[in-house]
């Protein structure tokens, strides 16, 4: 809401030393937010009065313009009474009109100063200006010519102008929909600055009484009053007057025509949307009712809509007329030639407004005032309003008929215990402070001697206190939300965070710390993000929650997998040059349940454990993923020699180290999985008491999908279900127990077959070991020459330790051979 | 001097003249004194105070000796044998000491090599910054809740006041999912959480709610369809207005420091009445709205633009209404809800100019933060 500060003082007497500074903060205290404070006419300084034209000679230009030399008359302004030599660029005008005239020496908005100058072969002493270029709207169809008493050469044009006249720009809330007017504004002004208020909606009116237009209401739930006055004998050609069409321009409304201005006007200052027909173009009764569905309105804005069963309309004997309370319809719309108008004041159920704007995607001011509520009492004052100004400015006759059918409703009551303010915002505030607040701001308080209860009934303009704590706010801003204490609440002992929270701290910090990038990426994705991981048609990765307006149709679902937004972010790094990275991410993913609706339950209690159950399970699955990215180098190459380049076993170490940090031992078997290459794809696995759980996998990308994600070839990846991880903490961890006997190595060199898996041996190596053996270890693989094709070489090292004593020759080679054996057993391992 | 005495008879042993004694020894301590590193006296230890040194075997001999004649040998011996091990191991000494100042000087390197053989790691800052302000809230007594993204409609909407038909709900611009008559959507705020609270636990209640949410906001430099808010809730007997304050000051002093600013003004949200929006004097330009780069104070402050203040987030008594839906008797308790941008607190503790930074994912941005916040 815009409102000009002329306007505000029309209806609140501002204290003088309240400076327009002033009083924007103190109606941000109150509630309505400051959003921006327009002082037009502070950027415009130094001479800007009233020229007349005497000689206007165009000049064509070989640039192609014509430039027009004028001699104007701005009487002594310029200090001289001589013609001022100006050359304007501007063709709409004639010598004999007045326009304005900024001198040199005047600044013009941008800091545009004014000084003589030599242009098109004239000295040029002054601008002839446009309204855009004095900062009064983008109308820049030519410089402003002033009707002929606006004044005399030389007179200062900024009054004229209106120029200095502020305008506060507030942001109003949904709660505080009277202050959609300057009536409302007004009010807040008076409450903050202590001056008097006039309502201006207090104002005598004529009875309504049968000669008005005949209205018909079907829907009294719809539309509870409709108020219908006429007039006649309105000259179309009358213009706004600029007081008028600025005010309406500083609203931020565009000025249209005498008639809609006026019904706009009034709107703003009332804070009633309210509507005008061409009364010649009626025919027959007006009827209130909702829509038959599929009947078609065309409205002000040339759509053709198809409405709704549940939309309000206007009619008459032609079919709807309107839209009602949100827009109007093109058949009686007010035009060029229009005597005769019907205003239309009318009350709308603001939840019928609310769904009827939202169907149709329409928003108007009349809509926006509507669908949050007015005051159902003012529509006589309203339709008196703009009669008034219809008689006024536009010559109108008022006809004598004032139709109004059906009545406002009751206001409700509110009963309240006299201490609840101070009980809720923890301020002293007295049973007569609140009672004399609630009365500020328009409620009638009865108070029953002896009773702690009040019983409030809200002003009609205040259709959002319809609670006791509804007026705890409304005395709490009046003492001022400023002058609430500040005390830290009694907290009970709490138990800090939780187990899972803890260890989702410990997975960042153990990534972080191994030289991973934390990265965090919008969770939107489409199609082609799967198709570019190659993750197959029949995949559940392929199962994902669409959204219903995504910004993008590119990106309409919510990834099941964290690797579109993660490899894009390793692209965009590697393209900024950064090409040794490494990233992750740990976030939810969404796997939707087909067909399951979560209720809208009742809002009056609390909801059954059946309701709450049966919600939740609607709800798609979200395990939190943890998903890592490495491209280029994880050890640099240096002085030192040689870097080491990431491969698929980083991205491995890296899922292994985050499961380690939780305690937790992983296994790792082959697997083929999109998008990692076939065959550089790790399964990663807990072993639980149920079996092996599968938590995810680890690998070096295909080279399709490094090709189709843009990033480097080799890139490595993993993606984990964190969740399920972290299910398999240890919390508690036991503490070990270690021999301090000598530890006995041996190693073994085993030949094998290529694709017996290294992890298969070195698991079977300790089992045949048996207890004696400490740790196997893996510490080369050997391919070549030496042994033969399709085969190769696994070195272990083997540790033993003893408990009790210190182990023999013999008690460890007998250990190893044991392993050694059952590797041949099992792998058909030969020992080297 | 005697050679080796190979049969060991004592009768055929003369014993050592005093001379004879003298000289060895002399001779080993100037030998001593002569070697020059440590494998030279290794070899002087040898050749002198060894088993076959002429003092060694002349120690041997001693045994075969007459009693008196044992007496005095051994004397004389002994005292050689002393003064040659002493000055061994005062050599030794030395030469350890010359050795190892060798070794050190020959082993120098050039310690202004660079060592960044592993690029670093670094969490994201809206997550240091999300545990950061949990961790003041979990100091006070509070506990952290957290609730999924995607969330149910009347979670995030009906139960907190906002039914179907109230305008405030195109206050948040919400994405909705298909089919839409499954009634789920992206959480646009964290308040859910505190619905999930009530429902799940018993007052008193004390969390506090970091989280991811989203709207239909095009991405830009102040706006982006995902960002993060931090929920607080408290739920006790004879909480107000007052505990809200008292909360958020305390958080603010420790996320900017003591002495901040704050001011409530009246707001609206259909779950908290009274409602409040929280303002933070801006701490760049102290409120006066001014920048404080350019030298005449004539520029507008960049970190508040001009207007003093920081909108920090909303807050409010919880609306009855909520407390009902959500199972908590609102005759018996009243709470205090607040709720803002974790994203925007970053944007101007660290003067952040584009939101967008958050999520492009440059390794330079987030390593810029260290590894807390």
């Amino acid at each position: 809401m815009k409102a000009a500060l002329s306007w505000i003082r029309d209806f609140v007497d501002l204290p003088a030393d309240v400076t327009v500074d002033d009083l924007a903060a103190r109606l941000t205290t109150l509630g309505l937010k400051l959003e921006a404070l327009e002082k037009p006419g502070a950027d415009v300084t130094g001479p800007l009065v009233i020229g007349r034209v005497l000689t206007q000679v165009p000049e064509p230009q070989k640039n192609g313009k014509t430039i027009n030399w004028c001699t104007v008359d701005v009487g002594a302004a310029n200090g001289t009474g001589e013609p001022q030599g100006i050359v304007c660029g501007a063709h709409n005008f004639a010598p004999g009109d007045l326009v304005v005239v900024v001198l040199p020496g005047g600044v013009l908005p941008g800091g545009f100063e004014i000084s003589e100058r030599k242009t098109y072969g004239h000295l040029s002493a002054g601008m002839i200006c446009s309204a855009r270029e004095l900062g009064l709207g983008d109308d820049h169809d030519g410089i402003i010519v002033l009707p002929p008493d606006a004044g005399a050469p030389g007179d200062s044009v900024r009054d004229y102008l209106l120029l200095d006249d502020d305008v506060i720009e507030f942001e109003i809330n949904p709660d505080r929909a009277y202050a959609l007017s300057l009536r409302g504004v007004a009010r807040e002004a008076a409450l903050a600055t202590g001056g008097a208020y006039t309502d201006p909606a207090l104002r005598q009116t004529p009875a309504p009484n049968a000669d008005g237009y005949p209205v018909v209401i079907d829907d009294l739930d719809g539309c509870p009053v409709f108020v219908a006055r006429t007039v006649s004998g309105f000259d179309p050609a009358a213009t706004t007057p600029r007081w008028m069409a600025r005010r309406i321009q500083h609203a931020g409304m565009r000025p249209i025509s005498l008639a809609v201005d006026i019904t706009n006007y009034v709107m703003l200052e009332l804070g009633h949307p309210i509507h005008g027909y061409d009364a010649d173009k009626l025919t027959g009764p007006i009827r209130v009712r909702r829509a038959t569905a599929g009947e078609k309105l065309t409205t002000l804005d040339g759509a053709e809509r198809t409405l709704a069963a549940e939309d309000l309309v206007v009619t008459d004997d032609s079919g709807p007329i309107g839209l009602g309370g949100v827009m109007g319809g093109e058949t009686t719309e007010i035009s060029a030639t229009t005597t005769s108008i019907l205003v239309e004041v009318a009350s709308w159920n603001p939840v019928a407004m609310f769904r009827t704007g939202k169907r149709h995607k329409l928003t108007s001011e009349a809509g926006k005032r509507n669908e949050r509520g007015v005051d159902p009492t003012i529509g006589e004052a309203a339709a008196d309003r703009v009669v008034e100004l219809l008689v006024e400015l536009g010559g109108a006759t008022a006809d004598a008929g004032v139709t109004k059918v059906g009545t406002a409703p009751e206001q409700p009551t509110v009963t309240i215990s006299a201490d609840l303010p101070a009980r809720i915002t923890g301020m002293e505030i007295s049973a007569e402070t609140t009672v004399a607040h609630l009365e500020a701001v328009g409620c009638r308080v009865d108070r029953a001697s002896g009773s702690s209860e009040l019983t409030v009934v809200p002003p009609p303009w205040r259709p959002d206190i319809t609670d006791p704590f509804d007026l705890v706010e409304e005395v709490a801003r009046i003492v001022g939300y400023d002058t609430v204490p500040s005390v830290l609440p009694p907290a009970p002992a709490g138990r800090g965070l939780t187990s899972e929270q803890l260890l989702r701290r410990r997975v960042g910090r153990t990534l972080a710390g191994a030289g991973y990038v934390e990265v965090l990426t919008f969770p939107f994705v489409g199609e082609q993000a799967f198709d570019a991981l190659s993750i197959p048609e029949d995949d559940v990765r392929r199962t994902a929650l669409r959204l219903a307006n995504p910004l993008s149709n590119e990106a309409p679902l919510m990834t099941t997998t964290l690797l579109p937004g993660v490899l894009e972010a390793l692209a965009r790094n590697v393209g900024r040059g950064t090409t040794d990275v490494a990233l992750f991410e740990a976030a939810p993913v969404t796997f939707p349940h087909v067909g399951a609706v979560a209720p809208i339950l009742a809002v009056d209690r609390r909801p059954t454990e059946a309701e709450w159950a049966e919600l939740n399970a609607a709800l798609p699955d979200q395990p939190l993923h943890l998903v890592l990215a490495l491209a280029g180098e994880v050890e640099l190459s240096g002085w030192w020699g040689e870097g080491r380049k990431a491969a698929w076993s980083d991205a491995v170490e890296g899922v292994r180290r985050v499961a380690l940090a939780l305690g937790v031992e992983v296994v790792v078997r082959a697997a083929s999985q999109a998008p990692w290459h076939p065959g550089r794809c790790a399964e990663i696995l807990v072993e639980t008491a149920d079996g092996p759980v599968s938590l995810g996998h680890a690998g070096e990308l295909h080279p399709r999908v490094c090709a189709a994600t843009g990033v480097p070839v080799r890139t490595a990846a993993a993606e984990v279900n964190l969740s399920a991880l972290i299910a398999q903490a240890v919390l508690i961890v036991p503490a070990p127990d270690f021999s301090t006997f000598p530890v006995a190595k041996e190693d073994v060199a085993l030949v094998v077959a290529a694709d017996v898996p290294a992890a298969a041996v070195a698991r079977t190596l300790r089992e045949g070991a048996g207890p004696l053996c400490e740790s196997v270890r893996l510490f080369d693989v050997y391919t070549g020459a030496q042994i033969g094709d399709g085969q190769r070489s696994l070195a272990f090292a083997l540790r033993f330790r003893a408990p009790d004593r210190t182990l023999t020759e013999a008690d460890t080679g007998a250990a190893r051979d044991a392993a050694v054996a059952l590797a041949a057993v099992r792998h058909g391992a030969v020992q080297r | 001097m005697s050679g080796p005495n190979s049969s060991y008879d004592p009768v055929q042993v003369t014993p050592l003249g005093e001379e004879q004694v003298w000289a060895m020894r002399d001779q080993a301590l100037a030998a001593v004194e002569a070697a020059a590193d440590l494998d030279a006296l290794k070899q002087v230890r040898t050749d002198h105070a060894g088993d076959r040194s002429p003092l060694g075997l002349a120690n041997r001999e001693i045994g075969a000796l007459p009693p008196q004649a044992k007496k005095d040998a051994g004397m004389r011996i002994g005292q050689a044998r002393g003064a040659v091990n002493q000055a061994l191991a005062a050599r030794q000494a030395v030469l350890e000491v010359e050795a190892e100042e060798l070794m050190l000087v020959t082993e120098t390197v050039d310690v202004t090599l660079p060592w960044d053989r592993s690029p670093r790691g670094a969490r994201h800052p809206i997550t240091m910054m999300s545990e950061r302000i949990a961790d003041i809230f979990v100091a006070m007594g509070w506990e952290v809740a957290e609730g999924p993204l995607v969330e149910a409609e009347w979670l995030n909407f009906d139960a907190l006041n906002l039914g179907a038909d109230h305008p405030a709900r195109t206050m948040q611009d919400t994405f909705w999912t298909e089919p839409a008559e499954n009634n789920v959507v992206l959480r646009t705020h964290t308040s859910p959480v505190q619905a999930r609270t009530m429902l799940t636990r018993t007052p008193p209640i004390y969390v506090v709610c970091p989280g991811r949410v989203f709207r239909t906001d095009e991405y830009d430099a102040t706006h982006s369809p995902m960002f993060h808010q931090v929920e607080g809730l408290v739920i006790d007997e004879g909480i107000t207005m007052a505990h809200l304050k008292g909360s958020l000051d305390h958080m603010l002093a420790a996320l900017f420091g003591e002495g901040v600013v704050t001011r409530f003004r009246p707001s609206y949200f259909p779950f908290t009445e009274p409602s409040a929006e929280m303002d933070l004097i801006c701490f760049v330009c102290r409120g006066t709205g001014h920048s404080v780069l350019e030298g005449n104070g004539e520029g507008t402050c960049r970190t508040c633009r001009g207007e003093g203040w920081i909108e920090l987030g909303g807050c409010g008594v919880v609306n009855p209404r909520v407390l009902t839906a959500c199972g908590v008797d609102p005759d018996r308790y009243t709470g205090f809800a607040f709720g803002f941008g974790i994203d925007r607190t970053l944007m101007f503790r660290h003067g952040v100019e584009d939101l967008r930074s958050f999520f492009e994912g440059d390794v330079r941005f987030s390593r810029a933060f260290g590894t807390e916040i």
